[in-house]
Parts: C-alpha cells; sequence; structure tokens
C-alpha cells in the first residue's frame, strides 16, 4: 500500500511541470505579449538615391516604416500596392497568440508537461504557418506583377528574401526579425529547452 | 646677368595675390563631398532682390531664396500663390534692392528660427522662415523714402527696425525740391517694427518721425545698452541735389541715439499721434501655401519735439555709414566714408553725457551730445574710407575700408590697429559669423566685394561681384577663399549649422493641405469651368500628371492649373509647364499645391509636361491641352490612361 502509494506520488511527479517549467511559462507569455509593443520583422532596403535607408516594419496588426515611398517605387515595376487592409493576418495572428497565452495559463493549471509539450508544438505550429504565410505574400508581391508595367525586365522577380540579404535592380533588401521577433525567438527557444528539460527529468526519475 | 635682373624686377612687383595665398590654405576650406559645412550663410542679393545661401568654409551655393523679385525657376511672384506677397500700395512690384539681412535672437544670441531682410527700394521688410528656407512674410512701411538702415535687430528679437535713407515729405504729400522745402517739409523715419515672438509675425508699433536728413545704417544695443537702438546718418546738411558735394561739407554727421524702451512707453501710454496712411501686410499661409494681403490703414508715430528725452544725436566724423555696437554692448564704433579714423563711443559715457546734459547745442530740437563727452577713443590712421565692422569676441574689431581696399583688424581696448589684409577690390560690408551678437563664433571674417576686374575669367563689360573668405583664428588674418556671389553682395549674417540643419523641413504634409483647389489623391481630379474660368485640379506622382489629356478649352478661357504634388518622400518635387504660358512654370514640392494661369491666345494642341526630372519616367511626364475656338462645341473632357471617359478619372499606378 505505501509501496504503491509512494509509486503514484512517483509517477504524479513525474507528470507534474517543474518549478522551472511553471516560471517558464510566465517567461514565454511575456516574450509573446512584447509583439504587441514591438515589431516582429523588418526589411530595409538601400539604394544610390536613398542613402538615408528606407525601411519596412512588420508588426503583428500593422505594416509601419516607408510604406508610401516603397509603394511609389514600386509602381515602376508594376508590384501590387501595399496596404494594412489587404492582409488578414492582422486579425487571425493577434486572436491566435492571445489564445496561445491562454493555453499557457491552462497548461499551468493542470500542471502537466504533457499539456506542456501540446503547448509547445502549438507554438511551433504558430510560428510555422506564419512563416509560410510571410513567404507566400512575398511571393505574390514578387511575382504577380501588372503586365503593363513601364520596367520589365526579362525572368526578373522581385520577392524580397524571407530572411537574409538580395539584390533587386538598384535596390538591396536585407530581411531579418525585429525585436519583438527577437522576443518571439526567444520564447521558441524556452519552450524547446524547458520541454527538453521536462523531458529528461522524467526519464531521470523513471530511472 | 639677365636672369639677375628679372629677379630683381620681379622683387621690385608690387604684392600680388599669389603672394597673398598661403599653402595650407585649401585644405581649411576643402569640405570633401557629402561632407556639410560648419556655417550656413546668408547673403544678401543686393539689386536682384533675393537672398543666397552659401556653406561656409567651402564658399559652395545652397541655395538662392526668392524675396523681392519674381523667380520663374519656382513660379515665386508668378503663381496665383504666391502673387500677393509682392502686392504693395503701388501695385505689384517684383523686384527691389535687397541689402541687409537680421537672423531672429534670443539672449543675443542666433536662435535659427527667422531671417529678416530689407528692401531699399519699395520700402518693405520681409521674414523667411528657417524651417522651409521660404519667404513668409513681407510687410511695407508707410512714411518711408527707401528702407535702408534695416533690418536691423534687438537681442530677443523684440523688434527690427526700418530707417529711411532718403528725407522724404511724410503722408506721401509733394514739396518743391528746394533747399528751403526740403528743410521744411522732409523728414526722416524709423518704424519699429514688432515680431510676434511666437509666431513671428511681423507689424509696425510705432514710427519715430526725425528731422530731414539720411539714415544710413543701424544696430541695436544689446546688454547694458539692450533698450537702446543707434542709426548714423548722412546729408544733415539737408541738401536735395548734388549730394555728393553738398552732403559732404560738414565736418561731423550724427549718430541718432534712440531710447526704444522709452519710445515703446510713449506709445503703450497713447502719448503717439495716429496717422492715416497705408500699407501692405502680406503674408503666406503654411496651411493652404497660399498668401494674402491685407492693406492696414493707420501708423502710431512720435515726434521727439513733443515727447522728450529719448532721441539724442552724437556728432561723428564725415558722412558714417557703419554703426555698430560690439558683442559687451558697451562700444559703439562709428565709421565715417570720408574719415581718416574710426571714432569709438562708449555707451556708459552717452548715458553719463545725457544725465550731465553736456549737449553742444540741438538740430531741430533734438539735443546733440559733445563728441568728446560721448568718446571712447579713435583709431588712428586705420586706412582709408571705412564703411563697417564686426567683431570676433575676444576683444578684437574689423573693420572694412572701401577705398584703401582692406580689412583692418584693431583692438577695441587700446585701439591698436593689429593686422591689415588687401580684399579684391573695393569692399563693402564684411561680416564675422555672429559678428554682430553677444556671443561671435568668430573663426573667420568675409569681405563682400564691389570690384573683380581680373579676379574671374572675364565675362565681358558685366562682371560677377565676389567674397572673400579670411582666417581670423591666429594673430594674422589669411586669405583662404575667393568666390563669386550672385547679383550685389551687401551685409550677411552666418550661423551654425547644427542650429538650423535638424529642423529643416523635408516634405509638406499632404494630410495637413488646406489649399482651396488641392486634389487629394487621383481620385479628386476634375476640371470645372464657371463662365471663362477652368479650374484643373491636377496631380503630379512619378510619373504622370493626372489629367494628362483636357479637352473643351476655348481660346480666351482663363485656365488655372492647380497642382498638387502627392508625393510625401523627401526630395521629390515635380514641375508643371505648358507651351506658350506668358509668365513662368511652376515647382511643386511634396505636398503643397501651386496655381499657374494661362490663357490660351490661339486654337490649338498644347503640350504641357513636368519641369523636374523626377524619376526615370520623368519624359514621360506629360500630355496636352487642346484649344477650340472661342464658342466651340467640344465638351470638356479629361482623362489619365483611359482613352474614352468624360466622367470619370482614371487613376493608373
Amino acid at each position: 500500500m505505501l509501496m504503491k502509494c509512494t509509486a503514484i506520488i512517483f509517477l504524479d511527479r513525474m507528470k507534474k511541470l517543474s518549478v522551472l517549467g511553471r516560471i517558464s511559462i510566465f517567461l514565454v507569455i511575456g516574450c509573446v505579449a512584447s509583439l504587441w509593443f514591438l515589431p516582429m520583422w523588418r526589411i530595409d532596403l538601400a539604394a544610390p538615391q536613398y542613402p538615408e535607408g528606407i525601411f519596412m516594419e512588420i508588426w503583428i496588426n500593422d505594416i509601419k516604416g516607408n510604406v508610401d515611398v516603397i509603394n511609389g517605387l514600386n509602381h515602376y515595376i508594376g508590384m501590387k500596392t501595399i496596404h494594412k487592409e489587404d492582409f488578414k493576418e492582422f486579425i487571425y495572428i493577434p486572436i491566435a497568440l492571445m489564445v496561445f497565452c491562454g493555453l499557457g495559463l491552462l497548461v499551468l493549471l493542470l500542471n502537466r508537461k504533457v499539456g506542456y509539450y501540446i503547448w509547445a508544438l502549438i507554438f511551433f505550429a504558430i510560428a510555422g504557418v506564419s512563416m509560410y504565410n510571410f513567404w507566400k505574400w512575398e511571393y505574390d508581391y514578387g511575382h504577380n506583377l501588372d503586365p503593363t508595367a513601364p520596367i520589365k525586365v526579362p525572368g526578373m522577380a522581385y520577392q524580397p528574401p524571407l530572411i537574409g540579404y538580395k539584390k533587386m535592380l538598384n535596390f538591396e533588401a536585407l530581411s531579418q526579425p525585429d525585436v519583438g521577433g527577437w522576443f518571439f525567438i526567444a520564447a521558441g527557444i524556452i519552450v524547446v529547452g524547458v520541454s527538453f528539460y521536462e523531458w529528461k527529468q522524467a526519464k531521470k526519475q523513471l530511472k | 646677368m639677365s636672369l639677375g635682373a628679372v629677379v630683381a624686377f620681379q622683387s621690385c612687383k608690387m604684392k600680388t595675390t599669389e603672394a597673398a595665398v598661403s599653402g595650407d590654405a585649401a585644405s581649411k576650406v576643402y569640405v570633401a563631398p557629402g561632407k556639410y559645412d560648419e556655417f550656413y550663410n546668408f547673403v544678401s542679393g543686393g539689386f536682384s532682390g533675393q537672398v543666397s545661401v552659401y556653406g561656409l568654409p567651402s564658399g559652395r551655393l545652397l541655395k538662392v531664396i526668392p524675396v523681392f523679385s519674381q523667380n520663374p525657376e519656382n513660379g515665386y511672384g508668378f503663381n496665383e500663390e504666391t502673387k500677393p506677397m509682392l502686392q504693395t500700395t503701388h501695385g505689384y512690384v517684383p523686384w527691389d534692392d535687397q541689402h541687409h539681412l537680421a537672423l531672429s535672437q534670443t539672449n543675443g544670441e542666433h536662435d535659427g528660427r527667422w531671417l529678416f531682410a530689407n528692401a531699399n527700394n519699395t520700402p518693405r521688410v520681409a521674414r523667411i522662415d528657417l524651417k522651409t528656407f521660404k519667404t513668409v512674410e513681407i510687410l511695407e512701411l508707410p512714411n518711408s523714402g527707401g528702407n535702408h538702415s534695416s533690418p536691423f535687430i534687438t537681442e530677443n528679437s523684440e523688434y527690427i527696425v526700418g530707417g529711411t535713407r532718403f528725407a522724404v515729405p511724410i503722408a506721401n504729400q509733394e514739396a518743391a525740391l528746394t533747399q528751403a522745402s526740403f528743410k521744411a517739409n522732409f523728414k526722416s523715419t524709423v518704424s519699429f517694427i514688432a515680431i510676434d515672438p511666437n509666431s513671428g509675425h511681423m507689424s509696425v508699433d510705432f514710427q519715430v518721425i526725425l528731422p530731414g536728413m539720411d539714415l544710413d545704417l543701424s544696430r541695436a544695443g544689446k546688454g547694458p545698452s539692450h533698450g537702446w537702438f543707434f542709426f548714423s546718418t548722412y546729408n544733415t546738411e539737408q541738401a536735395n541735389t548734388l549730394l555728393e558735394v553738398n552732403a559732404s561739407q560738414k565736418d561731423k554727421d550724427y549718430i541718432v541715439a534712440i531710447n526704444w524702451k522709452k519710445a515703446q512707453e510713449y506709445a503703450r501710454a497713447g502719448k503717439g499721434k495716429k496717422m492715416a496712411t497705408e500699407y501692405y501686410h502680406n503674408m503666406l499661409s503654411e496651411e493652404n501655401h497660399t498668401a494674402t494681403s491685407e492693406v492696414v490703414k493707420e501708423v502710431l508715430t512720435l515726434d521727439p519735439n513733443e515727447l522728450k528725452d529719448f532721441v539724442y544725436l552724437i556728432p561723428c566724423p564725415k558722412s558714417p555709414h557703419g554703426c555698430d555696437v560690439d558683442p559687451t554692448g558697451e562700444y559703439i564704433v562709428g565709421s565715417g566714408k570720408l574719415a581718416a579714423l574710426i571714432p569709438v563711443f562708449a555707451y556708459q559715457k552717452i548715458t553719463k553725457a545725457i544725465a550731465d546734459k553736456a549737449f553742444e547745442g540741438d538740430y531741430y530740437g533734438i539735443p546733440v551730445i559733445k563728441y568728446e563727452a560721448a568718446l571712447h577713443g579713435e583709431v588712428k590712421k586705420p586706412g582709408l574710407g571705412p564703411l563697417h565692422t564686426e567683431f570676433d569676441g575676444k576683444g578684437n574689431a574689423y573693420t572694412s575700408f572701401f577705398v584703401s581696399s582692406e580689412v583692418v583688424k584693431w583692438s577695441i581696448k587700446d585701439l591698436k590697429v593689429l593686422d591689415r589684409v588687401p580684399t579684391y577690390y573695393s569692399i563693402g560690408h564684411l561680416m564675422v559669423p555672429g559678428g554682430d551678437t553677444k556671443k561671435p563664433y568668430g573663426k573667420y571674417v568675409v569681405a563682400y566685394n564691389k570690384i573683380t576686374k581680373d579676379r574671374y575669367l572675364p565675362t565681358g563689360p558685366e562682371l560677377t561681384q565676389s567674397a572673400q573668405l579670411y582666417s581670423i583664428d591666429g594673430d594674422k588674418m589669411q586669405l583662404l577663399l575667393d568666390y563669386p556671389t550672385i547679383g550685389e553682395p551687401h551685409y550677411a549674417q552666418a550661423i551654425l549649422a547644427d542650429k538650423i540643419k535638424a529642423q529643416s523641413a523635408k516634405i509638406y504634409d499632404i494630410n495637413a493641405n488646406k489649399h482651396p483647389y488641392v486634389s487629394m489623391g487621383e481620385k479628386g481630379t476634375k476640371v470645372t469651368r464657371e463662365g471663362n474660368q477652368v479650374h484643373v485640379y491636377m496631380t503630379a506622382i512619378r510619373s504622370h500628371l493626372t489629367p494628362d489629356n483636357i479637352e473643351g478649352i476655348q481660346v480666351g478661357d482663363e485656365v488655372y492649373f492647380h497642382v498638387t504634388n502627392l508625393e510625401q518622400d523627401w526630395d521629390v518635387p515635380h514641375g508643371f509647364a505648358i507651351k506658350h504660358a506668358d509668365n513662368a512654370e511652376l515647382l511643386v514640392m511634396p505636398g503643397e499645391t501651386n496655381t499657374l494661369k494661362f490663357v490660351p491666345k490661339k486654337p490649338g494642341v498644347y503640350p504641357f509636361y513636368c519641369t523636374d526630372f523626377c524619376s526615370a519616367l520623368h519624359q514621360e511626364m506629360q500630355g496636352y491641352l487642346r484649344v477650340s475656338p472661342k464658342g466651340s462645341s467640344v465638351p470638356l473632357k479629361w482623362h489619365t490612361g483611359k482613352t474614352d471617359s468624360a466622367a470619370a478619372v482614371a487613376t493608373v499606378r
């Protein structure tokens, strides 16, 4: 009886989140919540006529920076103009992230490792879908060009890089996470790291 | 033997320009490509009527600001928005003679807000906004024969002044041209133009009516002498003809000292006389990019014969030009154009002389202080024809000499000449950056010269005038640079670039554009007809005008092209020009609306296009206006990008 009881307690401890795991939920929620206050992604453009540089900031619910300037330039190559209203993502992404944060609190309440693992998977599902979506938009803007555009360069597409550097005509483009994006990446590292830690701990206790 | 003779002959030659420039001058004025100058230098344009902006020490011309003269280059004074700027009581006056400049000051230092400019011919003062480098206000001055001693400024920009160079009968009266008539009827006036500390708006607060004589230059007191204004005069002989001789008879003319704080008290106490008159006040609104004129009907005058103890005269040798106050505000330097010495007056001595009533007499009832009682001392034998003095803030003064064509450095304290350098040739004003403030930046003195002769490649009989930059860092002045100027430079101002460059506007916010004929986007473009007036609401964006095809215009119609530049990026202006326009073109800045009036005289098709190379497809930025004979039945229609539409306006992005 005592044995069984100890085993249950032991098993329970094995299933329950560690202190680190529970603290990490707050950290991850904090990192994700920062996206409401900080830009997620940034595309910098440079050309001889723009020594000061122009840029575009992607937020979870907005596009900021020199969007009008970029729209003005893009009409030469027949690229569609960028308008905040065109992106349904600016509604879905904040909802998805809010749900994700809520689920985090639920995991904390249930206090089960398996809940944490599922939460981590949801994180990467959101991240993955978002990045794919970002790439799709870039592809769409870069390839679906007005056939009557003044400047047509055979074989030339104007898809900006998903991440990293690319030269397009007279412009150099650099695409990279902004401050909020780095917080999001930090959140990713934390959920992976902590999931691994929880899993190792469970295995250790099993031995 | 013969070689020796040549060497000997060479060394006997007079000092040449080459000899005056030493080896490292070039490096001191070299501003590498892409780097900025240390100073903005605003230079009066003289008979060009405009103000030029140079960088120092490079001497590079950065901009010419249209002020009193029409400028077809950007439509100033030609477009409907700016025409009111040049309206006067004598109609539209599209030119002037611009002599002196004053940067706004706070606590006796440049604050970088506004630049004031005078018009010597049709008496006016202008205010230039240093965020946009645009003329935003022009005020006409009543009872003035020519606004020369202007727009000198007080240490907190309370007032700029306007003193008449030509004594005239006031209230636009006519009078006989005899000396008796001059003495009886001719007056000099000084206008005190109040500056609103927030908006910069100018208004004539009061005018001091002085006996007939010619007011030349002026300076406000500062520090201890704040509250006073000093004016040099000539023709106190009161000659009405051959002034060259007749106004050079007296050994001394006067420096007029006006206690403006006391005058202001008289004005506030209602002791002045209101005189009915008319003068124009023209202002450009930043909201709608449009100027409007207001006619002011009254001016408050103060008569020093009735209201005592606020005007005094100080004898000053030989038709003085400069009348300059040193950075401490203690010393006033008079420069008699025909004198062989420079008198320096002390403010403390002037106030003591007034308290002691150390007067030698009066001039039309105004007390004349004894010369010696006001004098700090004289600089002996400084040169010939002293004109104007500026200061370096280290106790030294720099005086220009027109006749001996040189700049002379001397010590205020002991009045000793320290150094002299030649100018090329016949210097008028000179300028030390901040040299008229409490804290001069020092470093350079710039000479503004009238004659250039052999200085540059010849360009026929009409030659440029010039500026020469000297370093004043060391004990000896050193010539660094020599460069041509626009118009005729008289006085100039220079301010540290750091005080202005960050505030310089890049665009106008299109959403804040309240122009009555603005087109907010291409969807807002249209063409409307009211009788024979046709209004074209047009937009410009890289690289098309909307509408670019317009039909239904008839000979004799007044066509107003209201062009809105939709760009919101730095340095993307668009131009607008139409064939056979008899006025000018437009140059429209991002977010701005400008209007060109065009009255076609003959039927035909008139191309119009963008005149500013705005983009890769600038050349394609063009369109057509169809003009039919008067009474034609061609309907009014317009479009861009579509070939058949009378109603909708296409938008091609």
